[in-house]
């Protein structure tokens, strides 16, 4: 009897491979890169560059201990490298971003059986390992277009949030928008951003469900809130965390409904924040909170199957 | 009414697969008969026939040579002349030894005998004909026609649904009947209609094959007196439209609950080359003996082939003029849902409707972690959680599966189709539905 080449149905793919998503939200993240190397110096991009050269080797090394198979090539570890540096100040100490990465990758990712088994995001938990750690160094805004290398400006600039609460002058809106403000590497240039969204909604690498939710809460409780909503829209992280942290395949819902109800707990939380917390900004632990309740919302949004409660003569 | 109809609902879900039609215009072309033909017992669902010769018997083409007493089965009948060379089991392709009636063909052509037609005058010569006839569905499970006709008076049915979706890629069979047969396919829906008491008969076939509608729609205008029950529907071409229940949605706009059948929503579903087939039986009295496979993929002449009942696989391919690349996958079905064979010696069933090669260059991806995009969410026609149900399979949390409905998954590979990371996701399906019913104990 001659032997056969045997599988599983289908016996066809599409193609898309996981290296590709991930290589398309690269893509997706060009124009933040580039926009936080223009607005905040040549310094920003070699930061990027560090983090992902730690995010890269953790995650090598990390999954070469523990006798896993290698997932390099899977770009996820670059992407989290990635929207971790978009997270952190142009003057942050190199070592500093470093340990952020190993972070990401080791404790919040591997720790917990790699790509696909984290429960919180790697970036932004590492963010927040960094802020509680070192308080300073993480809120040290570099005034934007005032490019240095090695010796940053004693003066740190304010961003919107302490701007206006403390009465300083704040940036105009075409500012806002185009980047020209006091922030973390990434998260000032809302045009980049948008961008990028588009493109991941444009390749069907992200559901708008979330951003849109995320953004819209946010925008419609802080007006009521007696907040300026295309301020609040454009300032802190939000673009940059509903686009693409919140968007993270791993820590966000799967369900249709699921995702409503995380992009407009994301908004809510990071509102609440806004307002009334001793901490100025608020996306990050508003993404931390809610993914630690994707499993919840997941079990409470199983969609109803195909025909469930049709009528039957 | 000249103008097509277009489908009243279009389901959620579903993916866009290469259609590779590649021979859709290529005529139906006879093969002669094989030196051996293997005839397993068991083609349908139900009981498994009994031999009705023995070894060392002359047969002639469509001579019952299995039968069974009970309810669900199908009369198998000998698809070549010849001498019944023994009587063995055999190892099928899904796993299950079957016994097989082996016939040394004579070598003729095959000869078809004066007409025979069947007169019909009521639903029980309808059942009857249907049963000798021995024709069974081709879905998966192969349902006996005869049983899916039978319906009962507590279920009144007013559509008759017929599937010409052909939603598999490659395939053209059943497309080849629509070209060919476009008159027996009318007639056997007329007379399925007028004597289980129908009021509506609509064809339902994928918007990739508009010759195929044409030719049904030029038929029914050129009919003597226009039948205005029966409709010509243009519906989507998206896979898995010739799925049952997203067929119904497609031409009725009902949607089957799970675990329901055709019938409570008031539907008689039949594909399109089995009514043309019943249509056939009733002109001519032939039973089913031979099959139009649509063999494409990777071989050196893409063919539509019709071949008798129990060909070997390889003797098909051969007719083709034989594999291009060795070793090659080779599919029984189309591509999305076939079983791949581990040998060229299993035989072509009354199920079979295509063969589909796929060389080495064509083998699916390595598995890789999950990486929780929900693709597999979106694509699942049945609004399914695929990724849930695989976890809690790799857990043997059949808890956790309870909640998942695993039951309602019909394996249409929509899933596995997507996923970035290669997951053999109907593997877990398959694996799942197994761990319930061990719960179930």
């Amino acid at each position: 009897m001659n032997k056969l080449p045997v599988s599983i149905s289908p016996h066809l793919h599409c193609g898309r491979s996981s290296r590709s998503i991930m290589l398309d939200v690269i893509i997706a993240l060009v124009p933040a890169i580039v926009a936080s190397t223009i607005i905040f110096g040549f310094r920003a991009l070699i930061l990027i560059i560090v983090t992902v050269a730690a995010c890269v080797a953790s995650e090598y090394v990390t999954r070469k201990i523990l006798k896993r198979p290698d997932s390099i090539h899977n770009l996820t570890a670059v992407v989290t490298g990635i929207l971790l540096a978009l997270n952190l100040p142009v003057t942050l100490p190199f070592w500093m971003a470093i340990l952020g990465g190993v972070i990401a990758i080791v404790i919040v990712k591997e720790f917990f059986g790699g790509v696909g088994q984290n429960f919180v995001n790697p970036a932004i938990t590492a963010r927040i390992i960094l802020m509680m750690s070192f308080a300073s160094q993480m809120s040290t805004w570099q005034p934007p277009l005032n490019y240095y290398m090695f010796r940053p400006d004693v003066i740190s600039s304010a961003t919107y949030f302490s701007a206006s609460q403390t009465g300083q002058k704040v940036p105009s809106l075409l500012d806002m928008f185009l980047g020209i403000r006091a922030g973390s590497l990434g998260e000032t240039c809302a045009l980049a951003l948008l961008m990028g969204g588009v493109y991941l909604v444009a390749r069907k690498v992200i559901s708008p469900i979330i951003p849109l939710c995320f953004i819209g809460t946010v925008v419609v409780f802080s007006t009521l809130l007696g907040g300026d909503p295309l301020y609040q829209m454009m300032s802190g992280g939000l673009l940059l965390g509903a686009i693409f942290m919140a968007t993270d395949y791993t820590t966000s819902p799967i369900t249709r409904n699921g995702k409503i109800i995380f992009g407009i707990g994301c908004g809510i939380v990071t509102v609440l924040i806004r307002f009334f917390a001793a901490l100025p900004e608020g996306v990050s632990y508003a993404i931390l909170l809610m993914n630690i309740l994707v499993p919840h919302i997941e079990n409470l949004t199983i969609p109803k199957v195909f025909g469930e409660g049709a009528k039957v003569k | 009414m000249d103008t097509l109809t277009k489908a009243i609902a279009k389901f959620k879900g579903g993916v866009k697969v290469p259609h590779n039609k590649n021979t859709a215009e290529f005529e139906s072309v006879f093969m002669e008969p094989p030196k051996i033909v293997t005839i397993p017992m068991q083609q349908h669902i139900g009981g498994v026939c009994k031999p009705t010769v023995k070894k060392g018997d002359i047969v002639t083409v469509g001579q019952v040579i299995g039968d069974s007493e009970a309810f669900v089965s199908a009369p198998i009948h000998a698809s070549v002349s010849g001498k019944v060379k023994g009587i063995k089991p055999v190892l099928m392709a899904n796993g299950q030894m079957c016994d097989a009636i082996h016939i040394a063909s004579d070598g003729l052509p095959v000869e078809f005998p004066e007409p025979r037609p069947i007169e019909i005058n009521s639903k029980e010569d309808l059942l009857r004909a249907a049963r000798e006839s021995g024709i069974v569905g081709i879905g998966g499970a192969g349902f006996p026609m005869h049983v899916k006709l039978n319906v009962s008076e507590e279920t009144p049915i007013d559509t008759l649904v017929i599937n010409g979706a052909e939603c598999e890629p490659f395939i053209t069979s059943d497309y080849r009947e629509s070209l060919e047969y476009p008159d027996r396919i009318i007639a056997g829906m007329q007379a399925v209609m007028k004597h289980l008491n129908i009021a509506h008969g609509v064809v339902g076939i994928e918007s990739n094959k508009p010759k195929g509608l044409r030719k049904l729609r030029d038929h029914l205008n050129e009919l003597a007196d226009l039948d205005p029950t029966i409709d010509v529907m243009e519906i989507p071409s998206l896979y898995p439209q010739g799925a049952e229940k997203m067929l119904v949605y497609a031409t009725t706009g009902r949607k089957i609950p799970p675990g329901k059948l055709p019938s409570e929503v008031g539907c008689l579903i039949m594909n399109i080359s089995t009514i043309s087939l019943l249509q056939r039986y009733i002109e001519i009295g032939m039973p089913l003996t031979h099959k139009r496979l649509t063999v494409d993929g990777n071989i050196t002449q893409s063919k539509n082939v019709v071949v008798p009942v129990g060909t070997p696989i390889g003797d098909v391919i051969n007719f083709c003029g034989g594999l291009i690349d060795e070793p090659s996958k080779i599919i029984l079905g189309g591509p999305m849902m076939g079983i791949a064979q581990f040998s060229t010696e299993l035989p072509i069933t009354k199920q079979t409707n295509a063969i589909t090669i796929l060389s080495e260059a064509q083998r699916l991806p390595e598995e890789s972690p999950c990486i929780r995009c929900g693709r597999c969410v979106e694509a699942c026609p049945m609004s399914l959680l695929p990724v849930q149900i695989e976890r809690c399979t790799r857990n043997n949390d059949t808890a956790g599966l309870k909640k998942l409905n695993v039951s309602a998954c019909m394996e249409c590979g929509c899933c596995a189709f997507v996923c970035p990371a290669g997951r053999r996701l109907v593997q877990s399906m398959k694996r799942a539905k197994q761990l319930e019913r061990e719960a179930a104990k």
